[in-house]
């Protein structure tokens, strides 16, 4: 068990293994969002912005597009497409945008 | 990974181990690994632009025709009259700024085994890694009497430019009670709901401006993207305007004489006063050279990496590739252009990436303040890119004016954060 672990580490160390075991990977997730939210989730326009934003504010708005009757147009339909872990790992990656 | 600079970790590494050169893929002569991008559009310059904003190290050129772009997106807003030709054309300025050697030229060669490719103006561009992203050619003889000289009298419109520009004059320049025919090709084309967004925003221009003038869809298939929600919007915005005619009732074009204005169908022959006559599809020319396509007319790719299945430091994108479920688009290539430069970083690291997600959204006009989209989600199951869900992908039917204009409002938002992500 030692030495699979102490060779895991390694592995790692030497970029061998892809990083899986923390969960999703809220940056690469991002990278979808962004062709319509605007670079890192900062949406000038009507498409509102990410970037910034507490994930916790986040998180409710994305899971209230799940709610019967919610009024949006789009992201009722999508968000079924991303798991809680998922719009967790996006709620965290968008949070920490730094606005500048 | 976009905060960690390589230039940081390979000096680090190299004064740790008194040997700079000792991680792979590093070996090109400049030290710093190369990728060269064919072709300037929404998958090659999202990449071009990804890349730079995440590793600042990686030496990308970028090898593009045109010295400007105009958008497929949105050109049926000029075709109809919403918007002008120079609100949707684009130049490399910004995108030279970001650090890509933008080089104007067509690849004329590409060299899988010396890893170079060759351009037509005689320069050849060696390469770690090579991403194609030519969009599409057409399949001329797919029509009979249809070819690039006939395209000057009966416009494809479906690559935007000057043929976009000829089409609106013709709109604009025909008698009312005039006849507009839209000949659609057989799946897979490019932007499957364009032909039809065509058709709303020509009729929505006919009915203000010659409004008894009628708009026929030559479709050779039997279904199409978004029907419902078009055929409302016909209804309901220009009724008795826009006629489409499915495959097997005498919709699909199988000849063209420029000489007497006739589009016929194995059933019928027209004659309208403006016929605008999409042909068949192929991936880019460059991608059927290199053999990218193995014969099959759009090139398979690995839908993790979008690596080639035909030479592994090929990368293909945007509507050359088969990519599973999603749909050939701008907004399609522009989500496969971040994966696949994720790829490519992780690749240069020696490592790889995990599966990821992936969207299409494709908004559609019927007036300025009425649209609708689909809006999918990608994953990997079984080896191939698929819809996480299946059911309720569109803009549901009956919904509100007020819905319509959001939509219209989001879609506008959509195109300026898109092109800002390439051009700006």
């Amino acid at each position: 068990m030692q030495v699979l672990l102490r060779l895991t580490v390694l592995l790692a160390a030497l970029g061998a293994v892809p990083a899986m075991a923390a969960g999703p990977d809220g940056e690469a997730l991002s990278q979808a969002c962004t062709s319509c939210h605007g670079i890192d989730g900062t949406s000038p326009g009507a498409m509102p912005a990410l970037a910034g934003r507490p994930k916790d504010e986040l998180i409710s708005l994305m899971l209230a597009f799940r709610e019967e009757g919610s009024e949006a147009t789009i992201m009722n339909r999508i968000v079924r497409g991303y798991t809680d872990d998922e719009l967790a790992a996006l709620a965290a990656y968008f949070s920490n945008v730094d606005v500048k | 990974m976009s905060k960690l600079s390589r230039r940081t970790f390979v000096s680090g590494a190299g004064a740790a181990l008194a040997a700079p050169f000792v991680l792979p893929h590093l070996a090109s002569a400049a030290g710093n690994p190369k990728v060269v991008v064919i072709g300037g559009g929404f998958g090659g310059t999202s990449l071009a632009r990804y890349l730079r904003r995440h590793n600042p190290d990686v030496a990308v050129t970028l090898v593009e025709r045109d010295s400007t772009f105009s958008t497929c997106p949105f050109s049926n807003g000029v075709i109809g009259g919403l918007w002008q030709m120079e609100q949707i054309t684009f130049g490399y300025d910004a995108v030279a700024a970001a650090g890509v050697e933008v080089i104007h030229d067509t690849a004329s060669a590409i060299d899988a085994t010396a890893k170079t490719v060759t351009l037509a103006g005689g320069d050849v561009l060696p390469y770690d890694y090579l991403v194609v992203s030519p969009g599409i050619k057409f399949v001329w003889d797919s029509i009979e009497g249809y070819g690039p000289e006939a395209a000057e009298i009966m416009p494809h419109a479906w690559q935007a430019g000057p043929q976009t520009m000829l089409l609106r004059q013709q709109i604009e320049a025909m008698d009312d009670g005039g006849l507009v025919i839209i000949g659609v090709p057989k799946t897979p084309f490019r932007c499957p709901p364009g032909p039809f967004e065509r058709a709303s925003l020509i009729a929505n221009y006919l009915h203000q401006h010659k409004p008894k003038s009628k708009v026929m869809i030559l479709d050779s298939n039997e279904s199409f993207a978004k029907q419902p929600l078009f055929e409302e919007a016909w209804a309901q915005l220009y009724p008795g305007m826009v006629e489409w005619v499915p495959g097997s009732q005498s919709g699909v074009v199988m000849g063209v004489d420029t000489a007497t204005m006739t589009v016929s169908t194995s059933f019928d022959d027209f004659n309208p006063a403006v016929a605008n006559i999409i042909p068949a599809q192929r991936a880019g020319q460059i991608a059927i050279d290199a053999g990218l396509d193995e014969g099959k007319g759009f090139c398979p790719i690995d839908p993790v990496t979008f690596q080639s299945t035909v030479h592994k430091d090929i990368y293909v994108l945007g509507d050359a590739t088969i990519a599973g479920a999603m749909p050939k688009s701008g907004f399609s290539a522009n989500n496969q252009a971040k994966v696949c430069g994720a790829a490519i970083l992780a690749a240069i690291a020696g490592k790889q990436v995990a599966p990821s997600k992936l969207i299409n959204v494709c908004y559609s006009f019927a007036t300025p303040d009425y649209a609708f989209e689909i809006a999918d989600v990608f994953e990997v199951k079984d080896g191939s890119l698929a819809l996480s869900f299946e059911d309720n992908r569109t803009t549901p039917l009956e919904a509100s004016q007020d819905v319509h204009k959001r939509e219209a409002e989001y879609a506008h938002s959509w195109y300026e954060n898109i092109t800002a992500e390439m051009f700006g």
